[in-house]
């Protein structure tokens, strides 16, 4: 590692290739991973705290292992940056949110646990939205992060921080979280890999709950493949995490380096309405290469999909102002006095919560209020059945379906940030899968003629990654320059 | 849709939220623009489609149930580490009881 931009090329085989190869150590990995992630950091602020002692304890056993010829583990030597709503023993994890500024939490989340068994170099915790509530990163308590393809703009939300880390290539792959696009939409705005796998097929003991049953944690990387291996890793039955599924794990490996020879695209009509024009070229581009490595493409329609932001943001917020009720100055380090306990409550977390947290917390509050439950709660979740049914219809006809991440691609810093409603519409195509379970990914499709990064959304059936992974590591191959 | 500066205040009161006069301001204008937006919804018809909670997978009703018997927990300290204030094994907040 002479130079420390040699970082930003690697991938999770490569790193394994000279290891075992001995062409580099994993501590040499980890110190130029670290020294190059701080120096970038300045001009990105996509990293909130950096963990050299944990990550150079981890690669110095990896060097060991391989040393002495014992296993070596799927992420050997891997340096990992973790969305800071995701929960690491003894490390720092504040949600970006002012409120949590000095939580250190007593355990790691279950992902985090099975990534370094693996044998993963942790070097960082993530910036994000507050709670993982925004779509551009500006709702971050410790200043917006900047993508790292183009300073002046977002890159994306929530788990910003997650995806510019993967794109300036400070780390290797990194995890964020997605409750309505969190992982996809930066993942589109950085032109990095981002997969949310199925609801339930990564456990999420150590996320910090936003919404329950839409929460997902998920990977981000630079290739099709990369994303696969740590989804194999972190992927599978979790007893800490009741809602995780049972059911087994693909060998996701094998399985997308099929051809896509005769694999039924879909093409949600609904989705291309209102798309941008640079949008819709790439996107239009990334079909064509569908349909020249075999794939059979026909238009369908996901006729719910206009009442998807209005759903999610009945669920998620209702969801939300039950899952922040926690923040109230006993448990977790930050108190304003007051002198009475309810004061107390009131005055800790209207300091220690940001304007947008506030915003979904009073809108969720709302809306599950006696009164208004059944026709907003109750409403929003029989649309839900809907949206859902939409993707169970259309999954009889197709293997997967193919759509943009975002109507646009990243804007600049500022631009949204007065209007929530503008900020929620970027989200507009990410929304259903978080609604009905089913996993997508972002997989980069090109730059815009301003240079900035287009991402191509693929949704595939509940516990079918395979089949994204599929048709997203066909099209990576068949493009790559 | 409007939500009243007054019905702004008892639901942050609800929610534990203080709010400064600002906030309340902004946040009837910001809340009645997004509950203007959600008011498509009223436009679809729903009166036989069941309500979705969670995405459910199949497995046994009693699949996620463990075995009963004591496994390691999170101690005391470790539970209390965090704690603003805390003494003699518990979390301390202000009097809730008056004599």
């Amino acid at each position: 590692m002479s130079r420390l931009s040699e970082v930003a090329s690697l991938t999770i085989p490569a790193i394994r290739e000279g290891l075992v190869n001995k062409r580099f150590s994993a501590v040499e990995v980890a110190q130029a991973a670290l020294s190059f992630a701080e120096r970038e950091n300045s001009a990105t602020n996509a990293y909130l705290t950096f963990s050299p002692e944990r990550a150079l304890a981890a690669a110095a056993r990896v060097d060991e292992e391989i040393a002495k010829g014992e296993y070596v583990g799927t992420l050997a030597g891997v340096p990992v940056a973790i969305k800071d709503v995701i929960m690491t023993k003894g490390l720092r994890s504040t949600c970006g949110s002012r409120i949590l500024e000095n939580y250190v939490p007593p355990y790691d989340a279950t992902a985090v646990y099975r990534m370094e068994a693996e044998g993963a170099v942790l070097i960082g915790k993530t910036n994000c939205d507050e709670f993982a509530m925004g779509s551009s990163n500006e709702n971050s308590a410790f200043g917006p992060v900047r993508n790292p393809r183009a300073l002046d703009r977002v890159p994306g939300g929530s788990s910003g921080g997650s995806a510019a880390v993967v794109a300036q290539g400070t780390a290797v792959v990194s995890l964020g979280s997605d409750t309505g696009g969190s992982i996809r939409q930066p993942a589109g705005f950085c032109g990095v890999v981002g997969v949310t796998p199925t609801y339930g097929r990564v456990s999420r003991y150590g996320l910090a709950a936003f919404a329950s049953s839409l929460d997902h944690i998920g990977p981000f990387s630079r290739t099709v493949e990369d994303a696969a291996t740590v989804l194999r890793v972190i992927a599978g039955r979790d007893d800490l995490d009741s809602t995780s599924a049972f059911a087994p794990v693909d060998d996701y490996h094998t399985l997308m380096k099929e051809p896509a020879l005769g694999m039924k695209v879909g093409l949600p009509k609904e989705y291309f309405e209102g798309l941008g024009a640079d949008t819709g070229k790439l996107i239009g581009a990334a079909v064509k290469e569908l349909e020249k490595l075999g794939c059979e493409v026909r238009e369908i329609s996901l006729p719910h999909t206009q009442y998807a932001l209005s759903c999610y943001y009945i669920v998620a917020t209702a969801e939300a102002s039950s899952n922040l009720a926690r923040y109230d100055g006993v448990r977790y380090t930050s108190r304003s006095d007051g002198d009475t306990l309810t004061a107390m409550y009131r005055n800790t977390r209207g300091c220690g919560f940001g304007p947008e947290v506030k915003r979904r917390i009073m809108l969720g509050t709302y809306v599950l209020s006696a009164g208004y439950h059944d026709a907003y709660y109750r409403k929003a979740q029989q649309v839900r059945t809907l949206i859902t049914q939409d993707f169970t219809r259309a999954f009889e006809e197709v293997d997967v379906i193919v759509a943009p991440v975002s109507p646009f691609p990243a804007f600049k810093i500022g631009e949204k940030v007065d209007d929530p409603l503008a900020m929620y519409l970027s989200d507009i195509y990410t929304l259903t899968a978080d609604l009905s379970g089913v996993p997508a990914m972002s997989v980069p499709c090109g730059e815009s003629p301003e240079g900035l990064p287009v991402g191509l959304q693929i949704f595939a059936k509940h516990f079918d990654e395979a089949a994204m992974f599929r048709v997203a590591y066909n099209y990576e191959q068949a493009t790559a320059r | 849709m409007k939500l009243t500066e007054d019905e702004v205040r008892y639901v942050a009161e609800l929610a534990n939220l203080r709010l400064s006069e600002e906030e309340v301001h902004r946040m009837s204008q910001d809340l009645g623009q997004i509950l203007t937006h959600i008011d498509q919804l009223k436009a679809l018809d729903t009166s036989n489609v069941e309500p979705m909670a969670q995405v459910l997978f199949a497995a046994d009703e009693t699949a996620t149930l463990r075995e009963d018997v004591p496994h390691d927990c999170l101690g005391n300290r470790d539970a209390l580490a965090n704690a603003p204030l805390s003494g003699a094994g518990y979390f301390k907040v202000p009097k809730v009881i008056e004599r």
